[in-house]
């Protein structure tokens, strides 16, 4: 009997969670289908059936050079992760390992700088960047991007580090380490899965991140989330050309989000279950 | 060698004081506990003695050379912690070697002394697994290799049998005792389990509230305890403590009786009493006996005593081993 029960609610279960996962891919799936039909099929109305064009994606590559802002795209997230980290592993070491009164509060301030809307600074932010000359350069947009992630990469490595027990890091330093060997030969082993759930996490947002990609760029620094703006121009929207674009942007990181999902979940629950 | 002497040793945390001050003296090749009750500072004793924490004040010595202000790895001690506190990603091996490769040993050295270890604690087929492979007494004695193969000048062990089942335990309370014959190195074991402080120690200390209580021998502590706290802490079941007009017959304000040192009859005695609970380990019982005027009496009698709960028996402390002590709880002798 009891097995029937468990049974049956895990049949609901899996049918909810295909629906929930299905309504949540659907725009996805469905700029992916309309980046394959013509502009006059698009702007036709609801259609699931494609008429497999490829036209979009050949007019859209004739227009601008997709590997200039796939190339930025990936400098820019790659970059700004690698400097987030640079930063953020000495940082969460040290609140994980000698934490004082206010790390808390400093974790705490930290978040609190994410519930502000990016808006709010975009003017100082604009001015500094256009005074320093950084507008439209990498090196700008990868400075912004590690500012703008470092509060969730510090969160996130923080957590994986604090469950990394401290007797472990005694043990090292009883048997001889230093504090280089403690980093290099027992903390970095242990900590790799987390570290790298982080890395993945911070280049898929700083992949996605459209609000200051777009207002501090124009042409040189312009990543794909620039790339697919540029197609809702003001001569109109053209529905399959903008698809093809978003398709092309949105590929790479879905493609390694897929390969790394296990990685990722674990990343993304750790310390939550346990 | 491995002689460690504390000179006024003080630990305080923030405004805490755990340690007000300690003097002590282990000597070369002693297997020294240090017991008491969680929080008396016994823990934080050894941690000072490792240098995994800093002392407030006084210093320390080991062989002659202060090492108040050194890095733990240049105390020339190894410690064996509670959670056994290995290198997961690591294999057995490398966990064993791992203090010889921070020390740079020649590769060959390593891989004798890790065999020899393996050998020494059985460990010699799990070499190539993961600690997360192995069962808590395995891991433990991984824990202890690492320890071996340092040859350090003492050990410090930190609780180290508290995470295994009451069986595993008392074997490998016998492995560390022979390690200790074996190898000769001086030992300090901390521990809030006085069956194992008697067992192990050739001396014990007992702490409480970060002080010293007393220091001897386990029969020392047994026989002559310098005070109440030591007196009720050493033994099992612990001693039985008679207070006010009961124990006026012994000109002190209270006495104190072990339960192995009551005569127990069912004809006569000096103090009637009903017996309560009965434990019967099969070798002895032991029997918590409501004597009157006195309170809870327990007294150990023979495995097959023949009493239930609720019959009437007479006790008859032994006069020779009555201990006495004072207002301040100090043992009168």
């Amino acid at each position: 009997m009891a097995r029937a029960v468990s049974t049956r609610r895990t049949v609901v279960f899996t049918i909810a969670a295909w629906i929930i996962a299905l309504i949540l891919f659907f725009p996805i799936l469905y700029t992916i289908i309309t980046s394959f039909k013509s502009e006059t099929e698009a702007i036709q109305g609801f259609g699931i059936v494609p008429s497999g064009t490829v036209e979009s994606y050949a007019a859209v590559q004739a227009q601008s050079n997709y590997f200039k802002f796939f190339l930025n795209s990936v400098i820019i997230s790659v970059g700004s992760t690698l400097l987030a980290l640079l930063v953020a592993v000495p940082a969460a070491w040290s609140m994980a390992f000698s934490p004082t009164r206010r790390t808390k509060d400093i974790l705490m301030w930290m978040l609190s700088t994410k519930m502000m809307p990016a808006v709010a600074v975009l003017v100082p932010i604009y001015l500094i960047f256009r005074d320093t000359g950084l507008l439209d350069s990498r090196v700008g947009l990868t400075v912004m991007l590690t500012l703008i992630n470092l509060p969730i990469v510090i969160w996130m490595l923080y957590t994986y580090f604090r469950e990394i027990p401290g007797e472990i890091l005694e043990a090292a330093r009883m048997d001889g380490a230093s504090l280089w060997g403690e980093i290099v030969y027992v903390l970095t082993p242990m900590a790799v899965p987390g570290i790298a759930s982080t890395m993945l996490l911070n280049i898929i947002l700083a992949w996605n991140e459209a609000f200051w990609t777009i207002r501090l760029t124009t042409t040189n620094a312009a990543p794909l989330t620039a790339f697919i703006a540029s197609f809702s121009s003001p001569q109109g929207l053209f529905w399959a050309k903008l698809s093809a674009a978003s398709t092309l942007a949105i590929a790479p990181i879905l493609i390694m989000g897929w390969f790394s999902q296990k990685q990722l979940v674990r990343g993304l629950t750790f310390g939550a279950v346990k | 060698m491995g002689k460690i002497i504390l000179k006024k040793v003080n630990k305080s945390f923030g405004a805490t004081q755990v340690i007000p001050g300690i003097d002590l003296t282990i000597e070369d090749g002693e297997f020294v506990v240090f017991v008491g009750p969680s929080g008396c500072g016994k823990s934080t004793l050894l941690r000072l003695i490792a240098g995994l924490e800093d002392t407030t004040s006084g210093t320390i010595e080991i062989d002659g050379r202060d090492v108040t202000g050194e890095a733990p790895a240049r105390r020339g001690l190894a410690m064996v912690f509670q959670s056994y506190a290995l290198y997961p990603h690591m294999t057995v091996k490398n966990n064993i070697a791992f203090p010889l490769k921070m020390a740079r040993t020649d590769p060959a050295v390593i891989e004798k002394k890790v065999a020899e270890a393996a050998r020494v604690l059985n460990l010699a087929n799990y070499l190539e697994r993961r600690p997360g492979q192995l069962s808590g007494g395995q891991r433990q004695r991984v824990a202890i290799g690492r320890a071996i193969v340092r040859e350090p000048s003492a050990f410090l062990f930190d609780e180290p049998l508290s995470n295994l089942d009451a069986a595993l335990r008392g074997t490998m309370r016998l492995e560390i005792s022979e390690l200790h014959h074996q190898l000769k190195t001086t030992m300090i074991y901390v521990t809030h389990d006085q069956v194992e402080a008697m067992t192990m120690a050739d001396k014990i200390v007992v702490l409480n509230a970060g002080n010293i209580e007393q220091v001897g021998s386990p029969l020392d502590l047994y026989n002559k305890p310098d005070n109440l706290f030591v007196a009720g802490f050493i033994g099992s079941p612990r001693m039985n403590f008679v207070k006010g007009e009961a124990a006026s017959p012994w000109n002190a304000p209270t006495v104190g009786i072990r339960p192995e040192h009551i005569r127990l009859s069912k004809e006569g005695g000096t103090w009637k009493g009903v017996v309560g609970v009965a434990e019967h380990l099969g070798s002895d019982t032991f029997l918590h006996v409501n004597a009157e005027g006195i309170g809870m009496v327990t007294v150990r009698a023979g495995g097959d005593f023949p009493v239930t709960h609720g019959d009437t028996v007479f006790l008859t402390p032994d006069e020779a081993r009555i201990h006495r002590f004072d207002d301040a709880g100090k043992a009168i002798r």
